[in-house]
């Protein structure tokens, strides 16, 4: 019997596909997301927009939140610690969190390292905006990915890029030959082994799901029909006007992404979704996807 | 021979590589009306909550119900093991419910609890490799239940009639001997 191998870590990340993963903050908003069909929860202290409004330095959630949304749910619950803080997450794994998320949402603890993700048990998801950023995270120990996309703006156009760009690295891999591919893994800084699989396979070897910016029905099926694996939705439900309503909407859209009609019945009567960001508003401190490369 | 996995939320492209595997056709099912062509269909494993609300909200409960009265059948990993199970421990309702037996989600604990372990099947030659992740436990069968593997005394895999069920992911692994032996049961309703 062995307990936290790569099989069983990203096996569980696999479980989760086809689904969407919800920011709570408390453990009613936890069973709203689990009623409504979410696959996982994030615990939070605060959602990404208000992180973006409350400024200053973000970290770990207070556990005891983190603990409340355990109790309160019986599907996983992920959490999430800052950029390179391995006693954030030693704590979260010690508490028996299902994943970590180790993010760019939070205030970086580390300007260089990440985690070396390897030496948990618990397995981690972590953001990428391009192909040598997913292949590093996995080769530290990630067990699933998400696009970084531009969190808390409710504007889906990061995510949509960080998808496509590394959709199409995958498909120029895939045509290199294996000498062109030495290069490659060079110019990507990854482990060539790992460019070699893709190159393969054709596929990053753990699931991608998409995250940051969705805000809406449609644009959770938009992430679903580029490839996307399943969805994580931050800022977008508990921020908006019925957020019952929504949830179900964007489970019901990311599962049918490619029944239209289906996805017109479910966005109607909505209310307003979150009131979103212009990304070319932000100045070079507020991205947060230019955090961990 | 056609075989569908209910593809509403998890695993879905694993089964269906492990179905491939072993000769047969695989298809995706979103929509009931896709069970017609189907000789067997697969309940995989993702999360049995969401399974479950999005199997009712599309009339998959009464769908395959009668698909399984009809005598095609059905295998359930995992969280599939819940939707088909009579009785889930703790809740008042359940879902299919087509199988005599009670369940408990999450048995093992949470997720840095999950493991992989090689594991005895009756009815297959040696030992094969079984990945339970949050998986549930089959506490207590009816009389109809054939136990098929135990893992630490607790039941993990079990079959009546045309339904198998398994606590643990067969499409996680290259292994594709339990999909080889629910074909059989397939062979065996059709003949």
């Amino acid at each position: 019997m062995e307990t936290g191998t790569f099989r069983v870590k990203s096996g569980m990340a696999e479980m989760q596909k086809g689904g969407v993963i919800m920011d709570v903050m408390n453990a009613e908003q936890a069973k709203i997301a689990e009623a409504a069909g979410a696959t996982a929860v994030m615990a939070l202290e605060r959602v990404p927009s208000d992180i973006r409004a409350a400024g200053g330095v973000a970290r770990m959630a207070d556990p005891t939140i983190v603990e409340e949304v355990m109790k309160a749910v019986s599907i996983p619950v992920m959490a999430k610690a800052r950029i390179g803080h391995i006693v954030e997450a030693k704590v979260l794994e010690a508490m028996g969190v299902d994943y970590i998320d180790e993010s760019e949402v939070l205030t970086p603890a580390d300007e260089i390292f990440h985690i070396s993700k390897n030496e948990f048990t618990v397995p981690f998801v972590c953001g990428a905006k391009d192909l040598g950023e997913a292949l590093r995270r996995i080769q530290e120990g990630a067990a699933m990915l998400r696009t970084k996309g531009e969190p808390g703006t409710g504007n889906i156009v990061e995510a949509v890029r960080h998808l496509r760009l590394i959709n199409g690295q995958i498909r120029k891999v895939q045509n290199l030959s294996k000498d062109e591919l030495y290069n490659e893994a060079k110019v990507l800084g990854v482990p060539y082994d790992l460019l070699l699989g893709v190159h393969e396979t054709g596929k990053l070897p753990v699931v991608n799901f998409a995250a940051g910016g969705v805000a809406t029905p449609a644009d959770a099926a938009l992430m679903m029909e580029l490839g996307a694996d399943g969805v994580f939705v931050g800022s977008g439900i508990f921020k908006s006007d019925n957020p019952e309503k929504f949830a179900r909407a964007i489970v019901e859209a990311t599962t049918h992404y490619q029944d239209y009609k289906l996805i017109a019945e479910v966005s109607k009567n909505l209310g307003t979704p979150m009131k979103g960001i212009d990304i070319a508003k932000l100045n070079a401190a507020e991205r947060m996807q230019d955090r961990g490369i | 021979m056609k075989v569908g996995v209910l593809a509403l939320q998890g695993a879905v492209a694993e089964h269906m590589r492990s179905l491939e595997a072993v000769g047969v056709e695989a298809v995706a099912v979103k929509r009931v009306e896709q069970l017609d062509e189907l000789d067997g269909l697969i309940i995989p494993g993702g999360e049995s909550t969401t399974i479950g609300k999005l199997m009712r909200k599309y009339g998959f409960m009464e769908a395959v119900t009668s698909f399984h009265q009809s005598g095609k059948p059905l295998f359930g990993t995992c969280a599939g093991l819940i939707v088909l199970a009579d009785r889930i421990e703790g809740q008042e309702d359940a879902h299919l419910q087509l199988m005599d037996m009670t369940v408990a989600r999450n048995a093992f604990g949470r997720q840095r609890e999950s493991f992989e372990t090689k594991l005895p099947v009756k009815g297959i030659d040696e030992p094969i490799t079984a990945v339970f992740i949050r998986a549930p436990l089959i506490k207590s069968v009816g009389s109809e239940v054939e136990v098929l593997s135990e893992y630490n005394g607790e039941i993990v895999t079990a079959r009546q009639g045309t339904l198998l069920a398994c606590s643990f992911h067969p499409e996680l692994t290259d292994d594709v001997r339990l999909h080889a032996y629910f074909v059989d049961m397939i062979k065996q309703a059709r003949a």
